[in-house]
Formats: C-alpha cells, structure tokens, sequence
C-alpha cells in the first residue's frame, strides 16, 4: 500500500469551474499581490497536495514552531518555512487577495495574519549559517519585510513547457496503485544521470517493487544542465537500462533552498505525498558549497521517528578498478589508488571539452543525448 | 516563554521513569521527556499507518487513468 499523505490527508485546493470563472469576473475588486516563480510553483505545489498538509502559506505560529521544532505547530513534522512575503502592506487580515505571476491570477488566498519576523533568525535556524554567500540565506535576505499566513486556492496553473512529464500526487497515487506496487522508493534529482545514480537507484529498487525519478524542475544556476536534457537522458536511460515495470519518471517543479539536512527532510515528505514509502538520501542532499557535513542529512532523521516514510542511506558509488564495477566504501575491500569517483562537475568539464567519458562513468546512449542538444547547458 | 505554552506534564511510575533514565545513559537523548516523546510519535506514526488508504472517487479516479494512459505513463 502506498504511503498515506502526510498530515493524514491529501490536500487539494482547486475551485470548483464555476467559481472559479466567478472569480475571474471579479477580480478588479480583490487587492492584487505580485509574486515570483518560486511563489508561484510553491502555491502549485500547495495546491496539488505536495506540500500536505499545508493548505496556505504559513501563519506566525506554524512558522515559528518550524523554525524552532522543525515541526508544525500540531506536531506535524515540517523543516521548511513555505511563506509569502510582501514589501509592504497593501491590504489587511481578513481580505482575500489575488496573488499574480506575470499578469496571471494565480491564486486567491484568505489574509489570515500579516506578521514580520527575523532574518537571521530564519537564516540561522534553517539554513545554519547567517552567510549572505549561502543562496538560500541570500534570498531569505532579499525578501519583504512582512510575511503573509493563509490558506490559499488555485485559479491557473503556472505555465510549465513539461506539463506532460508533471505529475501530481493524485495521479502518481493511482499510477503505483494501477502498477501494484506496494513499495516505492523515489530519488530525487537535479542531474543527468551517470553511472553512480544509477547504482544507487538500482541498489534501493533490488529492496521495493517500484523506483520512482522524480527530478526537479525550477530555477537554474548558469552550468546546470537545461531540464529538457535530463528529461531526455533519463527517458533513454530508462529505454535501455530499466526494467519496464519496476520504474517511472515524472518531474515536479519545486525552488531548491540548499538547507541541506532539513532540506532533505522536506524532499522525503513531498515523496511521501506522491506515495512513495521509501527515499533515498544521497550524499550532502540538499547541500551548496561546505554548509553541511556530507552525511549530516542522514543524522537528521532521527529526529523524525513519525515521518511515515523510510529514508533508504546508500553510499556514494564509485568505480573500483580491482572490484571490476561500482561499488561503495561499505563492500569495496581496495585502497584509494583504485577509485575512481565520478562527479557531476568532471563529467561536465569533459562534455564540454566534447570529449565522451568512459562507460563505467556515463551510459553512451546519455552522452549522445547530451550531445544531440546544441545548448546542453544554462548559460 | 512562547515555549511554555508547547509543553505540559504527563505523569508515568517512578521504576519507569529510572529504567528509561538507566536506558538513556550514553544514547543522543538528553532526557527521559526527549525520550518519552520520540517513543509516543513513533507508536502514534506506526498506528496511523495502519488505518485505511484514501480513496478517490471512481470518476476520478477514470479520468486520471485516462490522462496517465494518454501520456504513456498506463498501457
Ligand atoms: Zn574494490
């Protein structure tokens, strides 16, 4: 069976069509809030129910029990604030605003409370660290002075160029169900895949009936990979690779926050909400730069003996010379001087130089994916 | 201060109370009370697993399927 939602129930707040054109009608009589893309996917996300059991953004209280218990004020665990600021206050508790992403109504949203709150504070608490280098605290730093608690509805989607690979919870719910798959373990990812995911998953789905790759779409750094790419590399990885009934792949569209270990928290509940009973927790999940020790996050879960899903910790894999295939520190007996480690940033130095990596480092067929595109890369 | 709200007290025996303590001794919990609770959510979690899996509408349900078919996702 899979995973119950978090919270106990999914949350969908969709309109009914009739009120939703309703509103559409009037909407030069609500206050209208302008919002970002990281805002409006998180409403997306609210919305659909991968954020259960959130129905709004957070109000005072909730939002300071996370901070301060990594968990919402009904005990409910949750590591991430999902807030929405403002500059200023445009409108009062009580209204019903419009929240826009480029002149499209996004959302409605019932103004519980407009409250301010520490930047630091939030800084130091979810992040570790108060460096404005660290991305996440830059953008906590860079928001509005106040921050606006309440439940929200969707009226639009946000426009997505993958709608077809976007998935919701209800539907990868019915999806696994349709499979019979009763275990799940997803991955989440932000990468094309090499070798060392691939073991990886491969070695968590030996245990449970389904694998689920959930990459992330959203905002990009310059050097990322563009996400129609991992898209397609994983689409022929799985061609030539995966077992047809043992795996799927869908895409959510989320903001990365770089928490690290409570970030990784936030990744295994959004699984949870997709059904999925397993994650697995890769080495520094969730990290930028040297914030976090590489295997803090999965120290974090031991604080979360209710998080109704299980984190599944498998090492970093790597390709050992002696052993002949890719192993982990855990089973390879060999000395350094016969690892070879494959990582994102060399395989991505070497596409670059147009230069094909070996074949225990990356599959042929996702090389020649990467190099079908003109422009693999953000730039 | 805010935190005093977030607590209250539950009385359990006092052999209980000095064998959880005894059972602590050395472990990352640093009292009985962090201990107590990490043990009742644990025991709430595993109950709630137990319950009844939501169930949708067997409209909607069709319909999904007939999405997740039309995007190659269902046979
Ligand atoms: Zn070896």
């Amino acid at each position: 069976m899979v995973s119950k939602p978090h919270g106990g129930k999914l949350v969908r707040r969709l309109v009914a069509e009739r009120t939703r054109e309703r509103i559409l009608s009037e909407q030069k009589e609500y206050p209208s809030v302008k919002i970002d893309h990281g805002r409006a996917i998180d409403l997306e996300n609210i919305a659909h129910g991968v954020y259960s059991p959130l129905k709004g953004f957070l109000t005072s209280d909730d939002f300071q029990s996370v901070l301060d218990h990594m968990r919402l004020s009904d005990d409910t665990p949750w590591t991430i604030p999902i807030v929405l600021d403002v500059m200023e206050k445009t409108f009062d508790e009580g209204d019903a605003v419009l929240l826009y992403y480029e002149d499209i109504p996004i959302a409605r949203m019932h103004v519980e409370e407009i409250y301010t709150y520490d930047k630091r504070e939030f800084a130091q608490k979810v992040f570790k660290t108060t460096d404005p280098n660290h991305p996440g605290v830059a953008k906590v730093y860079s928001m509005g002075e106040y921050l606006v608690g309440g439940e929200i509805e969707l009226l639009n989607e946000v426009p997505n160029p993958f709608a077809k690979y976007t998935l919701r919870p209800v539907e990868t719910r019915i999806l696994f169900k349709e499979r019979g798959w009763k275990t799940i373990v997803a991955f989440q990812t932000r990468n094309v895949p090499h070798l060392g995911h691939e073991y990886v998953q491969k070695a968590a789905l030996t245990f449970v009936d389904g694998l689920f790759i959930n990459p992330v779409l959203g905002k990009k750094k310059k050097g990322d990979y563009r996400d129609e790419v991992i898209i397609k590399a994983y689409e022929v990885l799985f061609e030539h690779y995966y077992p047809k009934n043992a795996a799927t792949l869908a895409t959510v569209r989320y903001e990365m926050r770089y928490a690290g270990p409570r970030e990784a928290i936030h990744h295994a509940i959004m699984r949870k909400n997709f059904g999925a009973t397993h994650f697995i927790v890769g080495r520094d999940h969730a990290g930028v730069g040297d914030y976090y020790g590489p295997y803090e996050a999965w120290d974090m879960f031991d604080n979360f003996p209710d998080l109704g899903i299980t984190p599944m910790f498998i090492r970093e894999a790597f390709y050992c010379r002696k052993c002949g295939g890719m192993v982990n520190a855990k089973i390879c007996p060999h000395p350094e001087e016969f690892h070879v480690r494959i990582s994102g940033t060399k395989l991505r130095k070497m596409i670059m130089a147009g230069e094909q990596p070996p074949e225990y480092m990356m599959r042929p067929e996702v090389y020649e994916v990467i190099r079908s595109f003109e422009k693999p890369f953000v730039e | 201060m805010a935190d005093e709200k977030k607590y209250t007290t539950v009385s359990i025996p006092k052999p209980l109370y000095d064998k959880i303590k005894k059972r602590i001794e050395g472990t990352g919990f640093t009292s009985v009370s962090d201990y107590v609770t990490y043990v009742l959510r644990e025991v709430l979690a595993s109950l709630e697993e137990e319950e009844k899996e939501e169930v949708f509408t067997e409209e909607e349900e069709e319909k999904v399927k007939e999405r997740l078919r039309a995007l190659g996702y269902l046979d």
